[in-house]
């Protein structure tokens, strides 16, 4: 366990290493400085500006800085937002991400989970074709089509919802609805087929047979069972929550990390981009590590290597 | 692969065994029943999945549409008239194909036939001109070709294909066109048309990005599993470490330095290369993990097999062992892949495109369009239209090639035979 744990940090060394060399040689294969692009200014500023950024001295010692800088977390200044340095914006965007994040996946199990015991229960019935039939749109629909439509539909025709703002309950809803609703529809199905699986075995009978009420042996006995293929799931769903929350955060005009991270695209800051990528990456690790680690609690064969 | 194999007459010799005539009997019954073949066997899995075939025929139909697109009858996907019809809502009411400029309204026929009179006065005076001057006239002919014959105003740079594709449309239907039955945008372009146009693109993009990965994944997964050993533990281990990387935001990144102007303009353009086909590589360059893993596997329990000993005994090497022997043993579960590839790419593309750095304008695609559409919703006036069309297209297609791909899965998957 302990030994794993360590082999997953040196390797999550090993890839944000990666990364940030990758990203970092990029940035600088980029002819000309960033400041290149504004008007011609006079040759002592530009100094000046290279030399607070540290653009005048030899690549490998700019490198080496700029890994040392990042090595204690400190991704150094925002070429664009002036005076911002990139820990200030992901510090301030990070926990509206993270709560949108967190909101979605509770959603999306909520409804998964449920739908997908209902319909597995009640096979064959309206229950069961409604919501599998639910889910597959929920599948295929890209999520910002269902996140216009909604804005079309639930905050202009019928007002139920403001259209953007951050911090109360109600404006949290519908972005993290229409982010959680792909995976809800994918946990949904995972479900199903994981416990119709679990149903037909032979300790579920035994369960029934000693006298057990039909809803402790589905909540206990059935669903621990049948989780494991979501469980496994939500490794994958992780990064793709990650991915989604930028563009549920540019329509509902959220103030998260991901809006930056568009803006730091478009706009060339590159220093704000990597220091994203690198947040990212890690989150995703850290992440999936959760997900290996929960993996083993839930099914005892499971051994960590 | 059930091949009914019969081959009696070798024993017929033997004594002990039943006269020929009894042979003869059998092997007319024989003769009736035929081998089916895994593909044959898949074939008809399929076509009693009627989810799955309905998605295919969609997709056909799709298919031939975006090829065709120059040919059906639809207005201008670029023309823009803000006075008219800046968001006009759908409607019946026929249109001509026609330009307006300096307050003068003609068709496109009317600029056809007067293009055709200059370029015709052009080559006579080519036909009189000194050798220099018939190379400068030559030259002004190819420019106005290029710049301003009338297809150019009505449709961005088109391609050969749509070139003469537009030259049979005006034959068939004249300045005719189909009514604005999805509306048009903010700036008065038809939704139609620019839906059409778009798709091709769109289509285009998660064909070539999933043959881009396919190569990439194909030969990556052959090699690592061919070769096994270090080599196969090596390549694996870099594709674990590219699987923990988040994807999207490197290529974001890579296409935003991609396309850095200068980049561009320096590096890139000289050797034809542009945006749309970096987009090509870049997203094509990250949808390989997965179909390399499942190459590779596929690729180790087969090299076992009889068959490659047979092709090394005869001398052959490597590179034609994987390549000849092995990979078309693999084409099956790719092609399953391949079909579920296509729409993950066409999703990526679309949310690229939408986030504003996928395709760029006056090109279209399907997440453009979306995009247009919803930065046009205010809460004053909604304009459904906008948002309706481009999102219901893009759904469907990728609801047919995911349901196309679930069902080709399931054909070919050979636990399923003869069921």
């Amino acid at each position: 366990m302990l030994w794993y744990l360590v082999k997953r940090i040196i390797w999550m060394a090993g890839t944000l290493w990666v990364v940030f060399t990758l990203t970092w040689f990029l940035m600088r294969a980029v002819p000309g400085g960033p400041f290149d692009a504004e008007k011609k200014i006079p040759e002592e500023i530009r100094r000046n500006i290279e030399a607070r950024y540290k653009l005048d001295q030899p690549l490998h010692v700019q490198y080496l800085d700029n890994l040392a800088h990042v090595i204690r977390l400190d991704f150094g200044p925002s070429f664009k937002l002036l005076d911002y340095p990139v820990n200030r914006v992901i510090a301030e965007g990070f926990p509206v991400s993270a709560s949108l994040g967190v909101f979605a996946m509770i959603f999306a199990l909520t409804l998964g989970l449920t739908a997908g015991v209902a319909s597995a229960i009640g096979r064959r019935t309206a229950y069961d074709y409604g919501f599998m039939a639910l889910a597959t749109v929920g599948v295929a629909v890209p999520n910002f089509v269902l996140a216009s439509l909604a804005i079309v539909l639930f905050v202009f025709y019928l007002g139920w919802f403001p259209a953007a703002g951050w911090g109360t309950l109600r404006q949290i809803a519908l972005p993290a609805i229409c982010l959680g609703a792909p995976f809800a529809g994918y946990i949904a199905r995972l479900t199903r087929t994981g416990m119709l699986e679990v149903l037909g075995q032979d300790y579920i009978r035994t369960a029934y047979a000693k006298g057990l009420r039909h809803r402790r042996v589905i909540v206990r006995h059935a669903l621990r069972g049948a989780i494991l293929p979501v469980v496994s799931y939500l490794g994958p769903a992780v990064a793709a929550i990650l991915t989604g929350s930028i563009v549920i955060e540019r329509i509902f005009a959220l103030p998260g990390l991901g809006i930056h991270f568009i803006e730091a695209a478009t706009q060339r800051d590159y220093t704000l981009a990597m220091g994203m990528v690198l947040v990212y990456t890690f989150l995703l690790f850290v992440m999936n590590t959760l997900v290996d680690l929960s993996y083993g609690l839930i099914d005892p064969r499971v051994k960590l290597k | 692969m059930a091949h009914v194999e019969t081959k009696p007459e070798t024993q017929a010799a033997r004594s002990d065994l039943p006269p020929a005539d009894r042979y003869a009997s059998l092997l007319e019954e024989a003769r009736k029943l035929h081998g089916v073949s895994h593909m044959q066997d898949a074939w008809r899995r399929l076509r009693r999945n009627w989810a799955a075939m309905a998605s295919l025929a969609f997709l056909v139909l799709m298919s031939v549409a975006a090829v065709l697109t120059p040919l059906v009858p639809l207005q201008s996907p670029i023309l823009q008239d803000l006075e008219n019809r800046q968001f006009l809502p759908p409607n019946a009411s026929s249109r001509t194909l026609q330009l307006t400029s300096d307050g003068e309204t003609k068709t496109l026929t009317q600029l056809l036939a007067e293009f055709r009179q200059e370029i015709e006065r052009l080559e006579q005076d080519a036909r009189t001109a000194s050798p220099e001057e018939r190379v400068k006239i030559q030259e002004e002919i190819d420019a106005r070709y290029a710049v301003e014959h009338p297809y150019q105003k009505f449709w961005h740079q088109p391609d050969w294909l749509a070139w003469r594709l537009t030259d049979l449309r005006i034959i068939l239907f004249g300045d005719w066109c189909l009514p604005s039955l999805c509306g048009a945008d903010a700036l008065g372009r038809d939704l139609l048309a620019r839906l059409f146009w778009g798709g091709r693109v769109s289509l285009v993009v998660g064909v070539v990005a999933t043959l881009v990965s396919l190569l990439i994944g194909v030969s990556y997964g052959a090699t690592a599993g061919f070769l096994g050993g270090w080599v196969d533990d090596v390549m694996m281990r870099i594709v674990d470490v590219l699987y923990s990387v988040p994807f999207l935001f490197v290529v974001i990144f890579l296409i935003t330095i991609l396309t850095e102007e200068t980049i561009k303009t320096e590096y890139l353009e000289p050797y034809g290369i542009d945006q749309i086909m970096i987009f090509y590589v870049v997203i094509g360059a990250i949808y390989w993990l997965t179909m390399a893993r499942v190459v590779r596997g596929q690729v180790i329990s087969l090299k076992n097999e009889q068959f490659v000993d047979a092709a090394r005994v005869i001398g052959a090497g490597s590179f034609r062992i994987i390549f000849r022997h092995l990979i078309p043993n693999v084409m099956g579960i790719v092609i399953v892949y391949l079909t579920l590839t296509i729409p993950a790419v066409m999703l990526f593309e679309s949310f690229l495109s939408f986030l504003g750095l996928g395709i760029s304008p006056p090109d279209v695609s399907w997440g453009l369009l979306v995009n247009e559409g919803i930065q046009v919703i205010t809460p004053i006036k909604i304009y459904w239209w906008l948002v309706l069309f481009p999102s219901l297209t893009l759904t469907l297609t990728l609801f047919a090639l995911n349901f196309f791909g679930d069902g080709l899965r399931d054909a070919l998957d050979p636990k399923m035979k003869n069921r």
